[in-house]
Order: structure tokens, then sequence, then C-alpha cells
């Protein structure tokens, strides 16, 4: 489902804490429609890199356009840009001191200025996608892991972002709930929505991927088609990490 | 046996009665109250102004290259907080007071707004501290999911994370009202006319120590155990989505 049209351009992207250089030059391109799935060693860059998509890490170096804005210029209200890029993160990070409901009309009620009867029946209908409508009343530290995760999402998603980026979303899971997540961001792909997703899930990459990249030492060391990559990666790195993982 | 009677009976009669001395006792109450319901306000407002300043300062501007124009005043606000906390929490609540009737006030001799202030300034400074330790305890998380979403750093404060924040130093907020409320009692030393001084007061007419001292020791206890009550009851509010 790819088309041609760029929704993020990343240009030379470098980012370094205190001296340590973590990313040393990205460049990469996401295309409207996308699946890109990166993958890499703990202390790559990956998640690095997708938290700069979205300026939650300041780079320290490059350019990032977004829908055709360069994010990363301090005269850019980087709040208005946010609002398009939805986050899921390792950690869920739901409001735990509001309801389910709550934590998914927030955002719209007060950056989209909708009604909250328009923000509440919208709401309930992205619970109902995931199954979890009957928990809207609940809070977050009601719920496993799982429907947490499913709960992050929707509500990155009450906020009709263009793209949605996540941060090994499968991670901090039990292994029997890393499927009804995954579950969830597959039928997403298939919808067409534009996804960053950094993971450790291959099957996922393997599956639903439009692109898979892999992040070593900073640098993109290799992307290509999954059926490329995980059937003839060039990379010695790469090799020697599927070699590990698969 | 009955001249004990006798005698407790004419010290309770001098102690609270003659001369209608128990209104004085409750007009003392009142300004006690007074007193610590005011300073509680202006310490929780103090008290959130500075926590905010040096949680901003702490988490935003620190680490920081190049600032902006916001950032260097926040950095000076953040140093004259600084000063404030090193001043009122290194002196005696009591010197405090006094200073501020004696010489900041000495033109106005308004002993009970000058309590009031002396007491707030001085509890701000604690319920600072307090709330910015609530601040420090809320995880980054809940920070970067509320800016991923794209509230700004005032918003995410306001609906993210002060009330995660209150709701985890409530205890300790409590506990900071009800040292006010107890330490108000110094404010004789001004010549404010609290509880504890019209106590004082009635003991040294009457030359009788018992009725008026352990009347005042059990107001006082009475007023925390009510305090205690109430935020116990808000705290069990607050903690309904933890289940």
């Amino acid at each position: 489902m790819t088309t041609n049209e760029v929704l993020i351009k990343v240009e030379g992207l470098e980012k370094s804490f205190d001296g340590v250089e973590v990313l040393k030059g990205i460049d990469a391109e996401i295309h409207k429609g996308d699946v890109i799935v990166i993958i890499g060693a703990s202390g790559s860059g990956k998640s690095t890199f997708l938290r700069c998509l979205n300026l939650l890490e300041e780079p320290t170096g490059g350019r990032i356009l977004f829908e055709g804005t360069d994010i990363t210029d301090p005269k850019v209200d980087i709040n208005l840009h946010r609002q398009k890029m939805g986050m899921v993160f390792q950690q869920f990070n739901l409001f735990p001191h509001k309801t389910v409901l709550q934590n998914l009309t927030l955002g719209p009620i007060k950056l989209l200025k909708k009604t909250k009867e328009e923000a509440n029946s919208e709401a309930m209908k992205l619970l109902e996608r995931v199954g979890l409508a009957d928990r809207a009343d609940a809070y977050p530290n009601q719920l496993s892991g799982g429907q947490k995760q499913r709960i992050a999402i929707v509500r990155a998603l009450a906020m009709n972002p263009d793209v949605l980026l996540f941060d090994e979303p499968t991670s901090a899971l039990d292994p029997e709930m890393v499927g009804e997540v995954l579950d969830v961001m597959k039928t997403l792909a298939k919808e067409g929505m534009t996804m960053a997703v950094v993971t450790h899930e291959m099957g996922f990459a393997r599956e639903v991927g439009t692109k898979v990249v892999f992040i070593d030492e900073g640098v993109i060391a290799e992307e290509n088609t999954p059926e490329e990559f995980f059937n003839n990666p060039q990379n010695p790195r790469l090799q020697d990490f599927l070699s590990k993982v698969l | 046996m009955q001249e004990f009677f006798d005698s407790t009976r004419d010290n309770f009669i001098s102690t609270f009665l003659v001369e209608d001395r128990w209104q004085q006792l409750l007009s003392g109450l009142g300004i006690t109250l007074l007193i610590t319901f005011f300073a509680v306000i202006i310490g929780i407002i103090l008290g959130c102004l500075i926590a905010i300043v040096r949680s901003t300062y702490e988490t935003n501007v620190k680490t920081k290259k190049c600032l902006t124009f916001g950032d260097y005043i926040i950095k000076v606000l953040n140093v004259i907080c600084k000063i404030y906390l090193t001043i009122i929490r290194g002196t005696p609540v009591v010197v405090q007071l006094m200073i501020m009737y004696f010489i900041i006030f000495a033109n106005s001799r308004d002993s009970i707004l000058a309590a009031i202030l002396s007491f707030g300034i001085n509890s701000g400074a604690y319920v600072a501290e307090i709330i910015r330790s609530g601040i420090m305890s809320i995880d980054k998380g809940q920070f970067e999911a509320s800016r991923s979403l794209g509230f700004n750093y005032k918003d995410t404060m306001i609906h993210i994370i002060l009330p995660q924040a209150f709701k985890n130093v409530l205890p300790a907020l409590g506990n900071e009202f009800i040292v006010l409320l107890k330490e108000t009692s110094v404010a004789g030393y001004v010549a404010v006319q609290d509880l504890t001084y019209v106590a004082n007061l009635i003991r040294s007419r009457t030359y009788e120590a018992f009725f008026p001292l352990i009347t005042t020791a059990v107001i006082y206890l009475v007023l925390v155990m009510i305090l205690t009550f109430f935020l116990g009851k808000l705290e069990r509010r607050l903690r309904n989505s933890d289940h």
C-alpha cells in the first residue's frame, strides 16, 4: 500500500548524549502507507532514532521533514506536529489517574477541541475495534499488560494521526499477551496506516513490514524489503544478528 | 474530698465564666483558625509556584545548551527560589514572625496580617519542596506520553503531572498543615490574641494553670483530629484509581 507521497524525510540525523554519539548520520524516507520495521541490537540507537522523529529526543544534527516542514527548526511549533504523530511506548504510559475513556478523550477534547460527546463516541468506536469497550470506565491499573498496550494504541489513534511510532510495543508484555497487541498492529497496517515500528518481533517484520531497516552503531547498515532482508542479508553484522534472533 | 471538688469548681468558674472568659477563648480559637486558613492558602500558592519553577529548571533548562529568553527568566527565578528556601528553612519561624512584625510591619502594627504573611511565607518553603518531590516522583514516561499527544509543557503539568504528584504527596502535605496549625501558637510573640495567647492570659489572671492549658491542648488536639479525618477521606477518594 506504499505510495510515493513522502511523509517523513530524515536527512543526516545525528544525536549524541553528553559527547557519546548514538546516531551518526541517518537518512531515511517514510512514505504514506509504509510500515517501516526498525531492528538492531540493544544500544544500536534504534529507539533513539524513533524518539527523534517526534523530537522526544532533540537531534544534535541533521533535519527531519514531516509533511514538508522541518520540525527541527526551533521556530516550528512541535506540539502541532506531534498531534499528527502518534506514539506507543514500551511501558504503555497510560495516565493512571484517568479512566480508559478519559485517556482516549483527553487529547481530542483539549487539543482538537472536540465536544465531550463527540470525543466519547469516537473513543467508544475505537475501543470496540480492539475489543475493550467494556473496560471504558476502568482505570489502567485494573488492566492486563496486553489490554494496556491496546488502549495505548487507540489513545494514539484517537488523535487521528498521519503516522504511528511504536517503540518496542511488545517488549514489556508477558509472552501470551504479545499476540493480541500484534494483531491490532497488523490490522492497522492492513488498513493503510503509516507506521514506524522498533521491535524484536521478526515474524511481524516479515509479515506486515514494507521495509525492514537494520540500525547498527548509529547508522543504517542495511534496508530492504522483508523477503530480501531476511532471506538474503548482505551486511555481516546483520547476518550475525539474524542468526542469533531467528 | 469536698474541698477538692469545691476548688475545682471555683477554678472552672474563674477560668471560663468570670468576665465571660470562654468568649475570649472562642475568639482566640477564631484567630488561630483565621491565621492557619490564610497561611495555608498562601503556602499552597507559593509552594506550587516555586515547585514548578524549580522542577521546570531541573528538567528543561539545566540540560539545554542554547537558552531562549524564557529559559533565562526561569534560571533567574530558580536562583531567587533557592535563596528564599535557604533563608526560610534556615531560620526559626518565631524570628521570622518578629522580623515581619517589628521591622517590616513597623509602621502598621497589624499583628494578624503580619502573622498570616509570615506563617504563609514560611509554610510555602516546605510545601514547595514537598510538591517538587511529588513532581519528581512521576515517571518520565507520563511526561513523554503527554508530549507525544501534542500537549505543551504547561498543559502536561496541569492535566497529567500535578494531579498525580498531588496524590502522591498528600500525606506529607497534610502533615505540613498540621504542623502549621500548631505553629501558629507562637503568634502571641507579636501580641496576636490567638488561642494559646488568650489561654496564657487567663492563666496569669486567675493564677490557675490547669483548666486554661489543658483546654487549649484539647482544642488543638480536636482540630488536628478533624483535619486528619478530612485528609484521610480525601486521600481515599483520590486513591480510587489504584485498585
